[in-house]
């Protein structure tokens, strides 16, 4: 069972940010919506792909993802570091239980 | 230094109007990202893992302290209050936005600078000797004729648009500071048998995934010639470069593929059609760029500066740094410092805003407000009076910029790598730390001696990895980060591709095979070896016996 | 196409006639460079003015002898970041003499529109339903030029020195820069 969820930067600051519910876009990748299975993810991406369009965003992408219910964590390490910040630099990131918690 | 014209002036000023233009025209939707990345990589604004990142030009590594207090002032304003140093003496912030970068740049053009041509498939930033001006081994200060290629270069309308980037970098002594034969063109000036000073122009050097060492295709090139010469290998490149895979796309991919000296008959054929015309260097153009690089005021001192002995005699600690990161000056009483920028268990190349209005205020009160970025990603103070050292090095101690580790194994070349890049495939800080702090042992560190570890996040090398004595290339295996280690590389006059030892390491593995490569070293040298003496003796062999004995 | 050149929008009066089409007997016609290696003696026979369109790996080179055939050469961009094209304009201006309708065709975009001109061309095929007028002010590009190129504006070398420039340009610089001027000889037959 593939989770993935639509990440981008944003054109405006380049900040890394994920697709959340309402067409909102969010840094905290705990807030992103989770599509679950290929048509839910293709739907998911179309919407980035819009918000590239309307110069929201940068290059969306769909990554993949684990959740345990509590927490959303990227399977490549890449966008680990880009959901919580450099690991050279922790003060400049967003720490992993702020970050990854799924918000209700 | 060089300044600027109001030429110079007016271009850099309409280049910010321009881009601020197409910045609107980029929200306002009237260009595609397609449309606008050449753009803002023309301006130096890439799109990195966190947020947008701008590389600032330091034509030739040379700095004002002005400018250096308008970076540190950016880099608090506009981002996170410390900018790195890369090893093609640019600076690059991490954190810009998008919609600062106009006003950025306008703060830039307001002390002569720019992010013009820092990126894009175009020729950028012209490196040289870091330690130009101040070497006792200069034949000319290369630096004048890096400004004249800088020129040259800039929205040069035949060539923005090449089938990949261009680095060019010029050396004035034959002790090559400025790695020039792993430059797309290297300039190295020396003089002919009539005494006349000129360039040998070399060719296709690089690192990235297939490294090469630049080829002589011209051994004297008089000074009138430099910038036709220039064009006619540029027109060369730009008509046959390879537009169709972009890692062959590179001059060295052309030059390897249709033979050296099939490449410079081309270079020569166009050369003869263009030679002696409108693109002859005027005498005095390069006379008016000299003058900026006169020598500052200097003052008339000893050799000899007893305090400055006496010093060396009374604080070991001083006499330490002094040892390694002090150079001899071509005028006596005076010396060429290098700040580590390498600090135990730091990230190289960094520096806080703090640091550099401090080292901006060094700069002015122990030299002539001028400084130095070199590509091994330090800094250089390069005219301090002997009899300031003592001073200088208490006040450069408080500001952790000290480290007495130039050349040595601490001083470690690394690229931002998986931390930041979106190209990269391995993190390359942490590595750089780790072996930063297993070698914290000063006394261990002299003992090991010269030795230039280049740590490089992927295969585009520019940690410069190529050219490590020890050269470490992040790889991504199976989605865990690995590395590679090569032997023996070499950036100077002797320049030469590193070896690869054998399979990877993983990242825990790393710190311990560099300490394996190290102890070997200690083993087998004999007399008064630097690392890369007893690898050119030895070979690979005992080193990858060791490595791999386990295996 | 829309079609531009320093004064403006303008008609373009040229038909490019794609390999696989016929020619038509007579009209301006823009033809390729394989057409023409194929059907010189019949092309240079028409009564009415012929053009050239090269690819980008196509050195102009190959009609250096010829250029005075052509009262217009298109030069194509296959994607704008391929800049072969810049190199051929400026040989086919300063190498091989050409004075007629330098013409940028493909991805032309805006923003390289100043650096064409500086390289010898002097007309542009855009994009439909773009803001032409918007796109002929980025036309002129920064007003200071470090280097010396095709078009005659003097360098700043040239400015900070008074070094003569036009030498070794050879007999094209005096290509014509006036945009709406008749080209030589076959104008009157432009239909």
């Amino acid at each position: 069972m593939a989770l993935q969820v639509v990440t981008a930067n944003r054109l405006i600051d380049g900040r890394v940010v994920f697709l959340a519910d309402g067409y909102r876009w969010v840094e905290e990748i705990g807030s992103a919506r989770v599509a679950d299975g290929e048509e839910p993810a293709k739907a998911l991406l179309a919407i980035g792909e819009k918000a590239a369009a309307d110069r929201i965003v940068v290059a969306p992408y769909l990554i993949d993802v684990s959740s345990d219910g509590a927490r959303i964590t990227p399977t490549r390490y890449r966008e680990v570091l880009r959901a919580l910040g450099p690991s050279s630099h922790p003060a400049f990131g967003r720490s992993p239980s702020a970050t990854l918690a799924a918000q209700r | 230094m060089y300044q600027y014209d109001s030429y110079d002036r007016t271009l850099v000023d309409e280049r910010v109007a321009q881009f601020r233009d197409q910045v609107q025209r980029r929200v306002a939707g009237e260009l595609s990202e397609d449309e606008f990345k050449p753009l803002r990589l023309m301006n130096g604004l890439y799109l990195q893992l966190h947020a947008y990142m701008l590389r600032i030009a330091i034509p030739y590594g040379t700095l004002s302290t002005a400018q250096l207090r308008k970076l540190a002032d950016i880099g608090r304003r506009y981002d996170r209050g410390y900018g790195h140093f890369t090893t093609r003496q640019n600076l690059q912030f991490n954190w810009i936005r998008l919609e600062d970068t106009p006003d950025i740049l306008a703060e830039l053009a307001s002390v002569e600078m720019h992010a013009i041509q820092t990126s894009g498939n175009c020729i950028r930033n012209v490196t040289a000797d870091h330690f130009a001006g101040v070497a006792g081994d200069e034949i000319e200060d290369p630096r004048i004729y890096c400004e004249i290629i800088r020129q040259w270069s800039t929205f040069h309308p035949e060539f923005s648009f090449l089938p990949r980037k261009f680095k060019i970098a010029v050396t004035g002594s034959p002790h090559d500071r400025a790695a020039v034969k792993v430059h797309d063109i290297g300039l190295r000036m020396h003089r002919n048998e009539a005494g006349e000073i000129g360039f040998e122009v070399l060719v296709g050097g690089g690192q990235g995934r297939t490294p090469v060492i630049a080829k002589t295709i011209r051994p004297f090139l008089p000074k009138r010639h430099l910038l036709s010469y220039l064009e006619a290998i540029l027109r060369i490149y730009n008509q046959l470069g390879r537009r169709d895979n972009l890692y062959k796309s590179r001059i060295k991919i052309l030059v390897d593929s249709v033979g050296v000296d099939r490449f410079t008959q081309l270079v020569e054929e166009e050369w003869q059609q263009i030679r002696d015309g409108y693109l002859d260097l005027p005498a005095a153009e390069i006379e008016r760029i000299r003058a900026f690089f006169a020598p500052p005021p200097y003052r008339a001192l000893d050799a000899q500066v007893p305090e400055y002995e006496a010093a060396l005699r009374r604080d070991f600690r001083f006499a330490r740094w002094v040892r390694t990161n002090v150079t001899p000056h071509k005028r006596p009483g005076y010396a060429i410092v290098t700040l580590s920028l390498k600090p135990t268990g730091g990230i190289p190349g960094d520096a806080t805003d703090a640091q550099m209005e401090a080292v901006a205020d060094l700069a002015d009160r122990y030299g002539f407000g001028e400084l130095r970025v070199s590509h091994e990603q330090n800094l250089v103070l390069p005219d301090v009076t002997k009899a300031d050292l003592y001073e200088l090095w208490k006040q450069l101690e408080t500001l952790e910029l000290a480290t007495p580790n130039i050349g040595l194994a601490g001083d470690i070349i690394a690229c931002p790598g998986l931390d930041y890049c979106a190209l990269a495939n391995a993190r390359s800080i942490p590595v750089a730390q780790q072996i930063s702090k297993h070698f914290s042992d000063l006394t261990r560190l002299l003992d090991i001696g010269e030795l230039k570890i280049k740590i490089s996040g992927c295969i585009n090398a520019c940690g410069h990895h190529h050219v490590g004595h020890i050269g470490i290339l992040g790889v991504d295996k199976h989605g865990s980060e690995f590395y590679q280690i090569t032997l023996g590389g070499s950036a100077d006059e002797n320049a030469a591709i590193g070896d690869i030892v054998g399979p990877s390491f993983g990242a825990t593995e790393v710190v311990g095979a560099v300490e394996t490569i190290i102890d070997t070293y200690l083993h087998v040298r004999e007399g008064g070896e630097r690392f890369l003496d007893t690898y050119r003796r030895v070979g690979l062999k005992p080193f990858k016996e060791k490595l791999y004995a386990a295996h | 196409m829309p079609l531009i050149r320093a004064t403006g929008v303008v008609d373009d009066p040229w038909l490019f006639v794609p390999d696989e089409e016929q020619l038509p007997e007579a009209g301006a016609v823009i033809v390729t460079l394989a057409r023409w290696q194929a059907n010189r003696d019949q092309l240079l026979a028409r009564p009415t003015p012929l053009g050239l369109r090269l690819k980008s790996d196509q050195p102009p080179s190959l009609v250096a002898g010829d250029v005075e055939r052509f009262d217009v050469i298109a030069l194509e961009f296959p994607k704008f970041t391929n800049g072969r094209a810049y190199s051929s304009a400026r040989l086919l201006r300063e190498r091989y003499g050409f004075r007629g309708e330098l013409r940028a065709v493909g991805n032309v975009l805006r923003d390289q529109l100043a650096l064409m001109r500086r390289c010898g061309f002097d007309s542009y095929e855009i994009p439909p339903q773009v803001d032409a007028a918007a796109w002929l002010s980025s036309l002129g590009g920064i007003s200071v030029v470090y280097q010396p190129a095709t078009d005659e504006r003097a360098s700043v070398l040239t400015l900070r020195h008074g070094t003569p420039e036009g030498q070794g340009r050879g007999d094209a610089g005096a290509h014509s820069r006036d945009p709406i001027a008749p080209t030589p000889s076959t104008s009157t037959r432009v239909g």
